[in-house]
């Protein structure tokens, strides 16, 4: 069963829920934490509800929508979202009032909102839809299981549309601990220039994708979901480079036939590393294209990573804002997005132009 | 009283993050639940929250929420009464 | 597609047995799990009765073989998850295509509400190895990587019905040959946070809870962890199962965000699904595992989607959350475990104080342990916030 892309929508640091060319009003920035741009959340959320939502809720339901217009669908058959941190704005909101206030005269609202199914109970009860809705909080791997999870359950042939995206968001507090983690740059860095930076640490971002997923075309169809792997904790590059080989031959296709690389290089040289390793071995000549220096580093990012994948396919073009190496080819039929979060979690998505 | 409603609709807004509402919007006798103001059983867990961080009235039981809640008016004469008898 | 998915062994541990034999123990003897809070910090540690797992987190730490500093949901996590993999005999994990699927609601929350504390007052404050186990996906790995599991690991939350989609989730990795082999269900630990969490709602009760009682006030949150490990009819010959998972559905009631339709139509819907499944009809279910709170807005919506899914046969059923009070994350995947086990033994569980038959239903639940009942298929339900409903159908054969 091929499974067909109808619909995407995209909440981030760049104007993506823009209609337009990719990237044709590139945002750039020169600081270490990117924000999602935020559209009028309004057009999709009324003022009742939208006075409890924190960023990462609207984000969501927000790019949700976007991507249901463009499939043209009002009710999809299943819901299912990936979220690493969850809804980290209102977990800080309530434990911080937790701790002050010594636990004494707290309210709902926050901790309602706290909990990881927010956006996808949202979705649903915004859209009145009682069909499956599942999340998952797997880290780096949170997106890549929720399209698993869609894939699998399209297979079964009940559902005909799932929607399924991924999303974090980057507050305060987190913004704070992680930098402490060490896994920020230490100054600013101009985002055009993050992957040639000669340093540790990267840039913090956030965003929101959705795709609404069909084993039938639709009519603003332009690529095909041909696979999803995820790899845990690799003990060395070589084994990465197997399972992408693998991968690929499960797909029957062959290196030459990937006539684009999308990596989630992020401008931490050690991080980086193993993407230059891949490169070599596996796509010396390929051009590959890249997308943390557009939305920032966070763990589902590759929800955005798929998402400017299949734009690129619609438009037949690289933009340049993305393409880190060579020449975007004439014919981009398949594309390749290789992504590791943390060095940990690696990932492959395969998409072809249909 | 007058003052205490100006007082509890303000403080509504600000506790219900109601957007776009200013006080003189709400009507003294206005359902604040359904229709009105369209509040609902999340919003009434937070007035009564209000109720204790402001006026120092603790409701132990949620059930009692519909009839203290049902209006500005409602709500001002509850407060007034506790406060009459805690004195 | 139509891969059998069986249950080849599962672990509990909860605030009645640190395994399974134990929490079976407690149900033979009538011996709930609720005492005045001994282990969480809180300053409402006399106002509500918990379910705590009676061990201290050292105590857990040296049964689980990690460090203490570990989070207490990691803790429970490894020690359910160890005991599930034991009990199907199948040795040694690393010879086989296994995933471990893992819901949670905190995470590693027990110890980031220790870290706020010093954190809060100076940005610098707080040691950062309380929070680097923070993520839910954070615990599950810990888990993951002592038990030796590789080929796929997730973790899923969907408040109060984690554990059951977990299982779901894993059923379907195995159908779709991706794995032969999943360790599913979920763990939880107390923590301040879901203790005030539940608290603001006002749906905490003072005394042990009455799940389906006409005059229960509310729940009592619990802690524990509950593992099964379902099998690819493949590997049929090297088990001895329990029970097969034959259906399970996924709904959303899509009413509210945390309460549930006065006419249940997100459990009515996973209920109904999961029998369609299943191919089954509502009389060959012979046993309910109720979700069964104890909040009125929980037993009532069950309640009244059991009436017009089963009426006017009834199964028996119950809520074991009478005994392990509510464990959110991990009750899916410990009611599992209860599930699976009654249908190898002729289980029916206890409903631990009832007294008052609600006045809107036509059923009542039971109220004594028993053994060796004909149990065919058994039905398990985990209903949460967010409108999140997930029923699960397990069959003897």
């Amino acid at each position: 069963m091929n499974i067909y892309i109808n619909g995407t929508g995209c909440i981030s640091p760049q104007e993506t829920a823009q209609i337009g060319p990719l990237f044709s009003t590139l945002k750039e920035y020169d600081q270490v934490r990117l924000q999602a741009v935020d559209p009028d959340y309004k057009q999709w959320i009324d003022l009742k509800q939208i006075r409890r939502m924190s960023r990462v809720v609207k984000m969501g339901v927000g790019a949700a929508n976007l991507s249901m217009e463009e499939a043209g669908i009002k009710m999809p058959d299943a819901i299912i979202t990936g979220t690493a941190y969850g809804c980290l704005d209102d977990t800080g909101v309530f434990l911080n009032k937790m701790v002050s206030q010594e636990e004494q005269m707290l309210t709902p609202t926050a901790f309602i909102q706290s909990t990881h199914n927010t956006v996808g109970g949202q979705i649903a009860l915004l859209l009145g839809c009682n069909a499956y809705n599942n999340t998952f909080v797997h880290r780096g791997f949170s997106f890549e299981n929720s399209l698993l999870d869609a894939t699998m359950i399209l297979r079964e042939g009940e559902a005909k549309t799932v929607l399924a995206g991924g999303l974090d968001e980057i507050t305060h507090y987190s913004y704070q601990v992680l930098s402490r983690f060490g896994l920020y740059k230490k100054a600013p860095v101009k985002t055009m220039e993050l992957l040639k930076s000669p340093d540790r640490g990267t840039i913090a971002g956030e965003g929101a994708a959705f795709f609404v997923l069909s084993p039938e075309k639709g009519t603003h169809t332009v690529a095909e979901l041909a696979g999803v792997c995820t790899i845990y904790k690799p003990l060395w590059e070589g084994e990465v480079i197997g399972e992408i080989v693998k991968f690929l031959e499960a797909q029957d296709l062959t290196l030459e036939d990937i006539d684009l690389l999308v990596t989630g290089r992020n401008g931490d040289i050690a991080q980086d590393e193993i993407y230059e390793e891949v490169a070599a071995a596996l796509f010396p000549d390929h051009p590959e294209a890249c997308f943390k220096h557009l939305c920032g580093e966070y763990p589902t990012a590759m929800a955005f990573g798929a998402w400017m994948a299949n734009r690129i396919i619609a438009e037949q073009d690289v933009p340049e804002a993305a393409m880190f190496y060579g020449q975007a080819p004439a014919r981009i039929k398949n594309v390749l997005i290789y992504n590791h979060h943390q060095g940990t979690h690696h990932a492959l998505i395969l998409l072809k132009a249909c | 009283m007058e003052k205490l409603m100006e007082d509890l609709k303000s403080q509504i807004i600000e506790q219900l993050n109601l957007q776009e509402v200013k006080p003189e919007d709400i009507g003294n006798d206005e359902p604040l639940f359904k229709t009105g103001l369209g509040l609902d059983s999340i919003d009434a867990l937070e007035l009564i929250v209000l109720l204790q961080q402001h006026y120092n009235i603790r409701i132990a039981n949620p059930e009692q929420g519909p009839e203290i809640f049902h209006s500005i008016r409602t709500m001002a004469a509850f407060i007034t009464a506790q406060q009459k008898q805690q004195a | 597609m139509s891969v059998k998915v069986w249950i080849a062994g599962g672990g509990v541990i909860s605030g009645i047995g640190m395994n399974l034999e134990e929490n079976l123990q407690a149900f033979k003897d009538m011996r709930t799990g609720m005492t005045k809070m001994q282990y969480l910090q809180s300053v409402h540690q006399d106002a509500f009765p918990v379910a705590e797992v009676k061990a201290d987190n050292d105590t857990l730490a040296d049964m689980a073989r990690m460090p203490e500093t570990t989070s207490r949901t990691a803790l429970l996590s490894l020690i359910a998850a160890r005991e599930a993999w034991k009990s199907t005999g199948l040795g040694d994990i690393s010879r086989y295509r296994v995933g471990f699927v893992s819901a949670n609601t905190v995470g590693g929350m027990d110890k980031t509400e220790d870290f706020f504390k010093a954190f809060l007052p100076n940005p610098g404050g707080g040691r950062l190895q309380q929070v680097v186990h923070h993520e839910c996906g954070a615990v599950t790995e810990l888990v993951a990587d002592a038990l030796g599991v590789r080929h796929h690991i997730s973790t899923i939350s969907t408040a109060c019905s984690s554990g059951a989609n977990a299982l779901m989730y894993g059923a379907r990795l195995i159908r779709n040959n991706i794995v032969d082999i999943v360790i599913a269900g979920g763990t939880d630990s107390l923590t301040r946070f879901t203790l005030n969490g539940f608290n603001t709602l006002m749906i905490l009760d003072q005394q042990p809870c009455r799940p389906f009682d006409e005059t229960r006030t509310g729940l009592n949150l619990g802690e524990g962890a509950g593992y099964v490990v379902l099998v690819s009819d493949n590997l049929l010959a090297h088990i001895q199962p329990w029970a097969r998972l034959s259906g399970f559905a996924n709904a959303n009631d899509a009413y509210h965000q945390t309460a549930s339709s006065p006419d249940g139509t997100g459990n009515y819907l996973a209920m109904k699904g999961a029998l369609d499944m299943a191919g089954l009809t509502p009389e060959d279910i012979g046993y309910i595992n109720l979700h069964g709170t104890g909040t009125q807005n929980n037993d009532v919506s069950e309640g009244i989607a059991i009436n017009r899914l089963f009426a006017p046969h009834f199964p028996a059923m119950s809520s074991t959350k009478s005994f392990t009070g509510h464990t959110l994350g991990a009750s899916g995947g410990i009611e599992a475990v209860y599930a699976a086990l009654a249908l190898k033994e002729g289980i029916i569980y206890p409903n631990a104080r009832f007294r008052r038959q609600m006045k809107e239903l036509p059923f009542a639940p039971a109220t004594a342990f028993s053994t060796g009942n004909d149990l065919k298929h058994v039905m398990s339900n985990s209903f949460g916030f967010g409108g999140n409903c997930s029923s699960l159908v397990f069959s003897k054969e």
